[in-house]
């Protein structure tokens, strides 16, 4: 996983509420057997019309914000499936942080296991940040993990929280599997007992 | 003794470890795989030469892909990509040694499904898979939630998970449901009330009378949608309904291992003074037959009621309700049952099992489903689909008019052939009403199995208690 600790990027606005994984990338593209080369279609439905051109009103292919790297979203980004391709997709494309007022859970939790930061603020402070995303080519956020702070074009600093676990291994791409298997004797000791005590398991 | 909840008791017995910053490592009873979400997860563990951890708790079913109609079995699946996820997982499973139903074995089908119908889900369990509606096995008091494809890796690889812990939420149904109100309308009613993000950081333990008087087969199905409402996962607690649906099932255990299991299992419930974050109680005399009106789960109104106004709502909801009214090409105002339909789709790992048949089989028996509907009734496995023909019902929806199709997800995600056209409105018993579910620019509107049945019978949305 690729280390995460400062983006300087675009901000694109998706003030839209409950974006779904269905919208992030539709069902048609979970049929492929990789992790790589979805982000062609990401917000495919949203991004494309039924000939498969680009709708040059969706935020991701106007000239700014061609090259985002951060999306400001509206409430519960991320709900729906499991799907892992739908943090695949907005990381093939680019994506490295997406912040909103609130995540759905398993979306949460797949961004940070691909290198992809999610960000909670208070709405006041989204409100803030949407009309820095609003202004295009200008719409530049710094975000820094390390201090947990987001800093606008006017300079003006928002900081927020992480989960200090989750943001060690972001900071330093670890991956989780190694960790958990530095446990291994722990896992067995947990196995043996269980074997006794709760044989039909 | 502090007191716990259901939850609480079933995380206390599945911590391997726990770090100083309340970052613990879960021990999973049950790992349920299929073709979608697992091929990236089996080709990370061959990159790092690793093993399947406990292939003896890991459980592969092909479901999502699969074709439904009767020639599935006659020659391979058409579409390239399908056949390529299907032929991995079959592969994956079977160099990993873990079990594994393929499509021609009468138990396969929903995986959702097929792990309580074969004894694999059991009560205080830790159930995970790669699909959201892993939520399902709750039913049963197992711990029950989906993940991603990393931590479908991650369980393959160690039986773990880390996990923090989430909050405890009570719903409670009081009293009894009215006639023609089911499960369903439980579930979606209760997200109706939370929105689809206010179960967000909970697991949800249903209880209360109306939650008691359900059969399992209904309580999956409120359990089902506990995602819907941005739950973790959702609970009840086993009881002896429970215990009879899980004896005797082939990986239940048996004789001694009977006892000592059922001995536990009537510990598994929430302690009279244990607290909950928060508690909602809802009468079930409330809840009328249910319907989706726009593109979120959250958008559930009374079968009695009108097409919303986006001036109705507040916030981001506004413009979010305007575009679903857009979407789904409905005039604000205008009544629910004046909404026309073009198909009725009756299945998933919501409402795919025999008591949903037998349900849609009462109210269409000796009629005809409205001429020009396109209808099909999808089992959710094999085995509910052979029960069903032995039963007669599946004769009795033939013979209305239905298309009685082989076991899968079908048109709830539609990733196989079973889709919508552009602009087709469908009254369906799957889960998720987004844009583009069920096709592209395909409208639905979820609905339980008898309102279902009552939809296609007249061509619009209607109340199943007028029939």
């Amino acid at each position: 996983m690729e280390k995460f600790t400062k983006i300087n990027g675009v901000a694109a606005p998706m003030p839209l509420i409950n974006i779904d994984t269905d919208m992030i990338i539709p069902k048609l593209f979970l049929k492929t057997i990789k992790r790589s080369g979805l982000g062609k279609n990401l917000f495919d439905e949203m991004r494309y019309d039924d000939a498969g051109n680009e709708v040059p009103d969706f935020v991701l292919n106007k000239p700014a914000y061609r090259n985002a790297q951060i999306i400001v979203a509206g409430d519960n980004f991320g709900c729906g499936s499991s799907r892992e391709h739908a943090p695949w997709a907005l990381l093939d494309f680019g994506i490295r942080v997406v912040i909103s007022t609130s995540f759905a859970d398993i979306f949460y939790s797949n961004c940070f296991k691909n290198g992809i930061l999610p960000i909670i603020l208070p709405q006041e402070d989204i409100d803030k940040l949407m009309d820095d995303a609003e202004r295009g080519a200008n719409a530049v956020l710094n975000i820094d993990l390390e201090n947990q702070t987001i800093t606008g074009p006017d300079g003006g600093e928002v900081s927020f929280e992480v989960d200090a676990f989750k943001k060690h291994c972001l900071i330093n791409g670890l991956d989780d599997i190694g960790l958990t298997m530095q446990k291994s004797d722990a896992i067995a000791a947990f196995e043996a007992q269980n074997a006794t005590s709760m044989p039909w398991v | 003794m502090t007191a716990k909840t259901l939850y609480d008791k079933i995380w206390d017995a599945h911590l391997v470890s726990t770090d100083d910053d309340g970052t613990s490592l879960l021990y999973i009873d049950r790992h349920l795989v299929h073709e979608v979400t697992s091929p990236q997860a089996f080709e990370g563990l061959r990159n790092a030469g690793r093993k399947v951890h406990a292939p003896d708790k890991t459980i592969a079913v092909p479901d999502h892909n699969v074709p439904t109609t009767l020639d599935r079995l006659e020659g391979e699946v058409k579409n390239e990509e399908s056949r390529v996820q299907l032929d991995a997982l079959e592969k994956n499973a079977l160099d990993f040694g873990v079990h594994y139903y393929p499509v021609d074995d009468i138990r396969q089908g929903i995986v959702h499904i097929v792990g309580p119908e074969q004894g694999w889900t059991l009560p205080g369990m830790t159930v995970v898979c790669g699909d959201s509606h892993t939520a399902t096995h709750g039913a049963f008091g197992a711990l029950a939630h989906g993940i991603g494809t990393s931590e479908v890796e991650h369980v393959l690889a160690t039986q773990t998970l880390i996990q923090a812990k989430s909050k405890n939420m009570k719903v409670e149904i009081t009293g009894k449901l009215q006639p023609g109100v089911t499960a369903k309308d439980i579930t979606m009613h209760v997200i109706g009330e939370t929105g689809t993000a206010g179960g967000t950081g909970y697991v949800i333990e249903y209880c209360g009378e109306a939650i008691e008087a359900l059969s399992m087969e209904g309580r999956m199905t409120v359990c089902n949608m506990a995602i819907e409402g941005g739950a973790r996962a959702g609970l009840i607690a086993p009881d002896q309904k429970t215990f009879d649906y899980v004896m005797g099932r082939p990986h239940a255990p048996k004789g001694a291992q009977w006892e000592a299991a059922l001995a536990y299992w009537k510990t598994l419930f929430s302690d009279e003074n244990a607290v909950f974050d928060l508690v909602l109680t809802i009468r079930a005399e409330d809840i009328e037959p249910s319907v989706t009106w726009g593109t979120s789960p959250e958008d559930v109104l009374p079968i009695s009621g009108n097409v919303p106004h986006a001036s109705d709502f507040e916030g981001g909801k506004v413009e979010a309700a305007q575009r679903a009214l857009d979407y789904m090409g409905l005039e604000a105002g205008m009544k629910l049952t004046d909404i026309k339909i073009d198909t009725v789709f009756i299945g998933s790992c919501t409402n795919g099992r025999i008591e949903d048949f037998r349900e849609v089989a009462k109210i269409v028996e000796g009629k005809k489903i409205k001429s020009g509907m396109r209808a099909m009734v999808v089992p959710g496995s094999g085995l509910v689909r052979a029960q069903a023909e032995e039963e007669g019902i599946a004769q009795i929806l033939k013979d209305a008019g239905f298309e009685w199709r082989l076991a899968g997800c079908s048109m709830c995600l539609a990733m196989n052939p079973d889709q919508l056209a552009p602009e087709e409105r469908c009254a369906s018993t799957s889960n998720r009403n987004f844009e583009g579910r069920q096709g592209r620019n395909s409208r639905t509107h979820l609905v339980s199995p008898a309102m279902a049945a009552a939809a296609a019978l007249t061509g619009h949305l209607t109340d199943v208690r007028d029939l």
